[in-house]
């Protein structure tokens, strides 16, 4: 069974693409493919941004990305010239969000907000703020209205489906309910929920403060207090990124390295996207290594072993040697990809030949944008 | 090249906590659970805890997924064994305060409305306070003979990128309260991980990045007082060049004419264009070497001892697991 090709010319050529997203688990190439599709499509002649969430230092160099400015930059190196433009930025997160604080509140709780410990800690190292930072900078971009072309990578989160999950869990924690509970639960007319939980609530809130601390609980709740305001705007500007996802010019690609965790993941994520109505364009098996040359692994190995005994070519022998690893190689790769195809028969599907050393310049990504559209 | 070094040393024999730690990608949960299964071989019961949630023990054992309780999965070579726990740092919490304060039914449903994802997010140090909370009651736990029940415990731990601040205990006892059951809890933590009974091993691949985030790790586990294990290079493939070629190749001079005559010696008549495709995968294979090469120079900078385990061409199975471990145990692993 062969799955539909993953057409990556067609797909960054048609001007109704507005949107990409590349999503995956951790260190299957993520960012690098995203670099690599709006080099090509910059190359093509398309106006093209590319939003990277957490480049290889080496990488984010060659796209001229030597400080985190938050916001898009051209990328101008000698030797590239292309029919389009490339504007490139990385994501730096409090900023974001800082941006977001003083874009909705006034400016003197906007202050209150920002100095606030519990938002240095929520704006800093909660696990779901870079995603819905990277969500808010997207919405951000589309809203801009100047770019033919976003390419976005996703947060190098543990899972691919982290990525649709944080805005709501960050929605959660910032919705004003269960603070005002934990922090003041005989004024916060909770009461409806109190009265199911009974006398835990109160112990529960005993024991969270005893963890955690007074003093942070009622930074917690200044807080939450300060934000409830700007709440229902935060809120709503999740909803419509998340929208936005769904909107007709956006897709989404999953990459995936030909590895047995990596393609489970991107399984998890085709699912998620079908349930969600979220457009799938198709899956990126990154790094595989297609054999060169029709020789069977039998044969390579036998004449190897012919050579070897005879003391003669040792040349040849390795050459053949390897060879034969290739082809084991090659076919654990075909197989898992297989499998992936068969619970999956409709999502298309393009496999990126790896390079054999680390990309972390415009050439390299010239080159994987060559693969990645089958020249 | 580089020695694969003294391997597994007499100081690691001691130790009772291995916390295992990579990039992601590398190998982190199939390098552990083969560390358990090496440790227990001849007899030893050793527990392998993971703790992202990420139920990574329960699929390499190709198992449903693992409650909160510590399981058997597997047995070792010459009658030991190893138990699991998948750690779900709500499960500890409420654990954890159900020994201070009877919480009973309302726990659960307080865990129903988010309130504990509430809690942990109010100060994220305490997540990891929990979770290593567990796997140091776990180290520590005597059975009735006043024995540790296990011989050791192996932890999956986070990447490289998260683990020092996830074991950085006393950091994050920094934003908690500073009385109280849990900063008595947080004291032994403390006490165990900085001992010589823990020993933290990093797992990279022999590729730029990984080797890169390992030294990273390395010198910030220094940074904190804890103490690096060995390195485990995983995924090592054998080089299949002799050395002296391998320069040339990985420049692109692979001579043609030469790989056909030696064919051809071994009675293979290929057309140009297979050769062309055995010559650049020849080439491709050189350049990785030779990458390989400078990785393996790279690691030697952190001084810490190695150990080498193979690539498993058909993936990682049971089957696959016993036997890394078994060449652990070859390699002094005890």
């Amino acid at each position: 069974m062969r799955p539909p090709l993953l057409d990556v010319d067609a797909l960054i050529d048609d001007p109704e693409t507005r949107v990409l997203v590349c999503c995956g688990s951790g260190g299957v190439g993520k960012t690098t493919t995203a670099a690599a599709i709006a080099v090509r499509a910059a190359e093509r002649g398309r106006r093209t941004v590319v939003l990277t969430i957490d480049p290889a230092r080496r990488l984010a160099q060659s796209l001229g990305l030597r400080e985190l400015d938050n916001s898009p930059r051209e990328v101008r190196t000698e030797g590239f010239e292309p029919k389009g433009e490339l504007h490139a930025m990385m994501l730096d997160m409090r900023r974001t969000f800082d941006d977001m604080v003083l874009a909705h509140a006034g400016r003197d709780r906007a202050e209150a907000i920002l100095a606030n410990p519990f938002y240095q800690t929520i704006s800093t190292s909660f696990s779901g703020t870079q995603e819905y930072m990277a969500m808010e900078k997207l919405g951000q971009l589309v809203a801009d209205d100047e770019w033919d072309l976003i390419v976005v990578d996703t947060p190098p989160s543990r899972s691919a489906l982290d990525f649709l999950d944080a805005p709501q869990r960050l929605s959660t924690v910032l919705d004003g309910r269960l603070i005002r509970m934990l922090s003041a639960p005989a004024r916060a007319g909770g009461r409806g929920i109190r009265k199911i939980v009974g006398a835990g609530f109160g112990l529960f809130t005993k024991a969270v403060s005893t963890i955690v601390g007074g003093q942070l609980l009622q930074d917690a709740s200044t807080f939450v207090q300060a934000f409830d305001s700007m709440f229902g705007g935060f809120r709503q500007r999740a909803q419509k990124t998340y929208e936005l996802l769904r909107s007709p010019g956006t897709g989404f690609l999953v990459i995936a390295a030909a590895e047995p965790d990596a393609l489970r993941e991107a399984s998890y994520f085709v699912e998620r996207l079908s349930e969600e109505r979220m457009p799938l364009i198709g899956l990126v098996a990154n790094r595989t290594h297609p054999v060169l040359a029709t020789l069977s692994a039998t044969s390579a190995d036998a004449a190897a072993d012919g050579l070897e005994r005879a003391g003669d070519a040792p040349l040849a022998a390795a050459v053949l040697r390897l060879h034969a690893d290739r082809v084991a190689v090659a076919d654990r790769e075909k197989r898992l990809i297989a499998r992936f195809t068969k619970a999956h028969p409709g999502v298309a599907l393009v496999g990126v030949p790896a390079l054999p050393t680390d990309v972390h310049d415009l050439d390299g990504l010239h080159e994987i944008g060559r693969r990645l559209a089958g020249e | 090249m580089a020695s694969s070094a003294t391997g597994w040393t007499q100081e690691l024999t001691r130790a009772r906590l291995h916390v295992v730690t990579g990039k992601g990608g590398t190998g982190k949960t199939t390098a552990a659970a083969a560390l358990a299964l090496a440790l227990a071989t001849g007899g030893r019961r050793v527990l392998l805890v993971e703790v992202e949630g990420r139920q990574g023990i329960a699929q390499l054992f190709d198992r449903a997924p693992l409650p909160y309780s510590e399981e058997r999965i597997a047995s070792a070579p010459g009658g030991g064994e190893v138990r699991a726990l998948a750690v779900d740092p709500e499960a500890a919490l409420l654990e954890y305060l159900d020994m201070f304060y009877n919480l009973g039914f309302a726990g659960r449903t307080l865990r129903k409305m988010g309130a504990i994802e509430f809690a942990t997010t109010l100060a994220p140090g305490l997540r990891d306070v929990l979770l290593t909370g567990k796997v140091k009651e776990c180290v520590r736990r005597t059975g009735p003979s006043g024995r540790h029940e296990y011989d050791a415990v192996v932890l999956d731990a986070p990447p490289t990128g998260r683990v020092v601040q996830f074991l950085d205990v006393t950091k994050a006892m920094a934003d908690l309260a500073k009385v109280g059951p849990i900063k008595g809890q947080s004291d032994g933590v403390v006490k165990l991980l900085h001992s010589g009974d823990t020993a933290v091993h990093l797992v990279t691949l022999l590729e730029e990045m990984p080797v890169r985030e390992t030294l990273d790790a390395v010198a910030e586990l220094d940074g904190a007082d804890l103490r690096p294990g060995v390195v485990l290079v995983n995924r090592v493939r054998e080089p299949r060049l002799p050395a002296r070629s391998v320069v040339a190749a990985a420049g692109g001079r692979v001579d043609a004419s030469r790989v056909r005559a030696g064919l051809e010696a071994a009675g293979l008549d290929l057309d140009a264009e297979t050769i062309d495709g055995l010559v650049e995968e020849t080439v491709e294979h050189a350049i990785r070497v030779t990458m390989e090469l400078g990785a393996k120079e790279k690691l030697a900078e952190s001084d810490l001892p190695s150990l080498e385990l193979p690539d498993l061409t058909d993936g990682v199975d049971l089957a696959a697991l016993y036997e890394l471990a078994e060449l652990m145990v070859e390699r002094g692993v005890r």
